[in-house]
């Protein structure tokens, strides 16, 4: 037993209670500045992890149910770095909360734990109670703005198949149990290895698949996603933003432990489903963004679109793949957290969501205009920014696979034909605030300063992870060093 | 920072500085565009002054490499490599004084001007660093970073009523044939097992052990029509007149003279040099389709009614020589290739050039409405009448050398290719020019044109100087087929390679089908 090794979730979860502690004693007006203490703490928090573990050697604890390896490290500092940037964005925000801006700033924080007990997840039983902390919490997020209608219905639909998504979750875990006798990813590994038999057994794969089910949810992935854009729109922006990076990125860290630790053996037997799930995420995010104007919506299209090409990343089943989504990953975070600070303030500033209250940004606030521009770049795949050596990445490894089966040409061929399409949104968008006829709001939009810091800090990673690569692309690969793939 | 790089990352640079200055500094602005194309264009000169044709080992000179990203876990290495030779030096001298004529035309520009000229400096500095670029990877990465700002620049400041449509067209077209291109590049770099996006590695390699016949097979046809999208090869070329004729004057100028020639240059770099026989068996059909462009574009432009539509046209029916050089695969045609790639270059730009000026003034190019000009723009009109009949192949224009060549090389491979090409290049191109040139400058005058005035000095230089180029490489050829000649004999002795395995080749087809199993089967 080493309890130590969970002092980054319990530091989290520790300044969240002391936060809603803090909240009795600080009056209605300053409670903005208990969301910039949050940020600070989580800051401290992100730094103690380059001293306190280097990843190099895999710890276990908690009878091997919690694992600190590379990717648990890599993801621990990626959801960290996600929830800096999201309490920034919230703390601007939450002026128009009625009430509990505490409570918000809080609950971020306790998403955040049930986030990093996921990036160390090595049993079903701390896969499944991490997601639950982090769906749950997520319940209450999304439907915090309570007087507006879009609000509450994005809570409602986000509950009811949330739940449903839980309960496949738990049946599926069940079945495995059932079968294999254990919970253990590390013991389910070693069993499938020395009795090949029992990776035949259709009950066990069921089981498997329903897990699947879970972890699809909660990446948006077709055919799970049908919740992604209606509470994209409906939530509060921060809360998208969250959800957008941190809850995506919850499910991919505990596939890729799955694939990668669990059923290493079996795997393979999943690829076909995969790479459909994959083409159609990519088609079907894509096509329905065409026609959107709601700007977050558009955004909840075209994060099913990205959750399509995360997926190209494990339907190849090998290191480069891996390493490959998180690098597409890291650059995801910088790219959609600028978007959605950008839109979070715009917003504000509008009272709508339609693309046409970007109008004139580009006069109202260059520095705003110029982060929204940088991001939708990024996003449609194009040099020198991130999101394009990350699609590079990811394109490659498809194109590497073609070698041994040629139906991997068609997934590219699926792949392009998506980014294709996503041009033409990106671009809308951008058209929007450079080019709009009717502009009738010239008045300038005055950023505070922790924005520009968050903005400053997006632009950078894009720019950093799209024209110096190396170092970047080095991190991705050690973390996936402890999965046994190829 | 050596000359080579300086030429490119200059522009880049000034598109930094551009993107920093307030939007109400406007004659700032122009400055700055117009003193680093300027600036680019004079070390292109120099490159071009300094480079002598004494052979070096690997052919490429001026060369610049940096580690960039090096992952060997991934099998990953991409460095920054850049080099001449005389290919690509032709191609950037004439790419760098194509963009310093490009934004002077830019005076047309009336609204946006900083993001304009940002972005006109970025497809600058894209179009130089990709023809700079034996990266295979950064070589992709240039083109890509030169096209975007291509589709933004149609879009916002491009002219006429199918705008949206022609942006939407170019976009959807171009994206796709760069993408295609992308696929064969990356299937080129795992196939050949030198896991290297560098050329001068690549072709090593494959000189060492040739690419599999089976992996030479698909990746030829994906470059082939990547590229070919990219260069408006027929049937693919209907995306080129639209977005040409909607097109701001210096993009027309700058896509249809130099980034097209991407396209033709990767092929000839990359696709036939390192997969012979893929090439092998597609020069045939490459050399129909050239027909499709030579003589049905050219039938396409006798019909149009705008001088822009028509010259777009023309732009893609002279595309059809450099694809039959291409094909013609031996010394004389190949190098004509190159030849008509720089002098269309120059042209392109000029009668685009020209015939935004004309629109300035007229504001219309239909050519019905037009016509008698040539007294009130002398300047104007004889600057027309001269890219018009060096668009015809007229000699003492260096698009006649290039041309010539490329009958020349085509005749031994191509005989009833050549003769059609030759009969609708002099025919049917002389016919829609000629046409133009009397419904525009010749004539009764029109009473709407008599206070025109003709160009002023400033306006006068971009013409000036791409009109001296054509001249002076028209009754001077042998200052670029010298530096032309010793660069393309190597490619073409790497195509010919296949041929001198043909006797062997049953054995080293199966050898090769093995291959390509023993790496496809993988350990899993």
């Amino acid at each position: 037993m080493n309890a130590s090794l969970i002092v980054l979730e319990l530091a989290v979860v520790c300044l969240g209670l002391i936060l809603l502690a803090q909240d009795l004693y600080t009056p209605a007006k300053e409670r903005r500045t208990l969301g910039y203490g949050a940020v600070l703490g989580v800051a401290v928090i992100l730094l103690y992890s380059f001293f306190a573990f280097d990843g190099n050697e895999t710890l276990y604890a908690f009878g091997n149910a919690y694992v600190l390896d590379g990717l648990a490290l890599w993801f621990k500092r990626f959801f960290l770095l996600a929830a800096l940037l999201v309490l920034i964005m919230a703390a601007e925000y939450s002026d128009r909360f009625e009430a509990g801006q505490s409570e918000f700033f809080a609950l971020i924080l306790f998403a955040l734990a049930g986030m990093m007990f996921a990036a160390s997840a090595n049993d079903f039983t701390l896969l499944f109670v991490s997601l639950e902390l982090i769906t749950v919490t997520f319940y209450v997020l999304v439907s915090f703005l309570r007087r507006r209608v879009e609000s509450l219905e994005a809570g409602v639909k986000y509950l009811i198949l949330g739940a449903l998504s839980s309960g496949f979750l738990v049946y599926g875990i069940a079945l495995v149990f059932g079968v294999s006798g254990t919970l253990n990813f590390n013991e389910l590994a070693d069993k499938l290895t020395n009795h090949p038999a029992l990776g035949h057994k259709s009950l066990l794969f069921t089981g498997l698949l329903l897990v699947f089910v879970g972890l699809g949810f909660k990446m948006a992935i077709v055919p799970f996603q049908i919740w992604a854009p209606d509470v994209y729109q409906g939530s509060p922006t921060p809360t998208t933003a969250f959800l957008s990076v941190g809850s995506k990125a919850a499910g991919v860290v505990l596939l890729m432990r799955l694939l990668g630790t669990a059923i290493p053996d079996l795997a393979f037997k999943l690829e076909k489903l995969l790479m459909t799930m994959a083409g159609l995420s990519i088609l079907y995010g894509s096509l329905c963004a065409v026609p959107q104007r709601n700007l977050k919506r558009l955004l909840g299209y075209s994060s099913i679109a990205s959750a399509g090409y995360l997926l190209l990343g494990f339907a190849v089943m090998n290191k480069s793949g891996s390493s490959a989504v998180l690098y597409y990953l890291a650059g995801y975070l910088f790219t959609a957290l600028a978007a959605f600070s950008v839109i979070a303030i715009v917003v504000r500033e509008a009272g709508a969501e339609d693309i046409d209250s970007l109008a004139g940004l580009a006069h109202r606030s260059p520095l705003l205009a110029a982060t929204l521009t940088l991001a939708m770049v990024s996003l449609a795949g194009i040099p020198p920014l991130a999101g394009f050596f990350g699609k590079f990445l990811l394109l490659k490894a498809v194109v590497a696979e073609g070698i041994r089966w040629s139906a991997y040409y068609w997934l590219f061929a699926v792949a392009v034909a998506g980014v294709l399409v996503s041009l033409y949104y990106y671009f809308n968008v951008v058209r929007a605030i450079y080019w709009s006829k009717n502009v009738s709001d010239f008045k300038p939009i005055s950023l505070s300063l922790p924005t520009k810091f968050a903005l400053a800090i997006c632009i950078v990673g894009m720019l950093w992870l799209g024209l110096y690569p190396g170092n970047a692309l080095e991190l991705a690969v050690e973390a996936v060093k402890s999965l046994k793939l190829v | 920072m050596s000359l080579l790089s300086a030429i490119f990352l200059l522009p880049l640079l000034a598109a930094l500085v551009v993107l920093c200055i307030p939007r109400n500094y406007k004659f700032v602005i122009r400055l700055i565009s117009l003193g680093a194309t300027f600036a680019a264009m004079l070390l292109a000169l120099a490159l071009f002054a300094r480079y002598d044709a004494a052979p070096v080992e690997n052919g490429f000179k001026f060369v610049e490499r940096h580690a960039w990203v090096s992952v060997s876990a991934l099998k990953l290495d991409i460095g920054w490599h850049l080099g001449v030779d005389g290919i690509n030096l032709g191609l950037i001298v004439m790419g760098a004084i194509v963009a310093f004529a490009a934004a002077c035309v830019s005076r047309e520009i009336k609204r946006l001007e900083k993001e304009y000229y940002t972005l006109l400096l970025v497809m600058t500095g894209g179009i130089l660093g990709a023809f700079a670029s034996l990266n295979l990877f950064f070589f992709y990465f240039f083109h890509e970073l030169a096209l975007v700002p291509t589709f933004i620049m149609i879009g916002v400041w491009g002219h006429g009523e199918n705008r949206n449509y022609a942006t939407f067209k170019i976009t959807i077209y171009l994206s796709l044939g760069a993408l295609l291109a992308l696929a064969g590049l990356i299937a080129l770099y795992l196939q050949s097992g030198a896991n290297t996006f560098d050329l001068v590695e690549l072709t090593k390699k494959v000189k060492s052990r040739p690419l599999p016949l089976a992996a030479q097979s698909f990746i030829f046809p994906l470059l082939l029509f990547g590229f070919g999208i990219l260069v408006s090869l027929w049937p693919f070329h209907t995306w080129a007149p639209l977005g040409y004729g909607s097109a701001p004057t210096a993009t027309a100028m700058l896509h249809a003279g130099v980034l097209k020639k991407f396209g033709l240059y990767g092929l000839l770099r990359v696709g036939i040099p390192l997969m012979p026989d893929g090439a092998g068996a597609w020069l045939e059909i490459l050399a129909l389709l050239c027909l499709g462009n030579i003589v049905y574009c050219g039938l396409v432009a006798m019909r149009q009614k705008d001088l822009n539509l028509l010259i777009g046209n023309s732009s893609v029916a002279h595309m059809g020589f450099i694809f039959l050089g291409i094909a013609s695969l031996n010394l004389v045609g190949v190098t004509g290739a190159v030849v008509v790639m720089v002098a269309h270059g120059f042209l392109a730009a000029l009668t685009f050039g020209l015939s935004g000026a004309l629109r300035e003034k007229t504001g219309t190019l239909e050519l019905e409405k037009l016509g008698g000009l040539l007294r009130q723009i002398p300047f104007l009109g004889a600057a027309l009448v001269m890219a018009m009949l060096a668009g015809c192949g007229l000699p003492g224009f260096a698009n006649f050398v290039g041309e010539a060549m490329v009958l020349f090389g085509s005749w031994r491979v191509f005989p009833l290719v050549t003769t059609i090409a030759a009969w609708g290049a002099l025919i049917i191109g002389a016919v829609y020019m000629l046409r133009a040139i009397r419904n525009i400058l010749h004539g009764p005058g029109k009473p709407e044109w008599a206070e025109l005035q003709d160009a002023s000095a400033w306006v006068k230089v971009p013409f000036v100087l791409l009109l001296g180029a054509l001249l002076l490489l028209g009754i001077w050829p042998r200052l670029l087929i010298d530096k032309i000649q010793p660069s393309v004999v190597p490619i073409i002795a790497m195509a010919e390679a296949k041929s001198a395995d043909k006797a062997v080749r049953p054995s080293d087809l199966k050898k090769g089908a093995e291959d390509a199993k023993q790496r496809a089967v993988r350990p899993r």
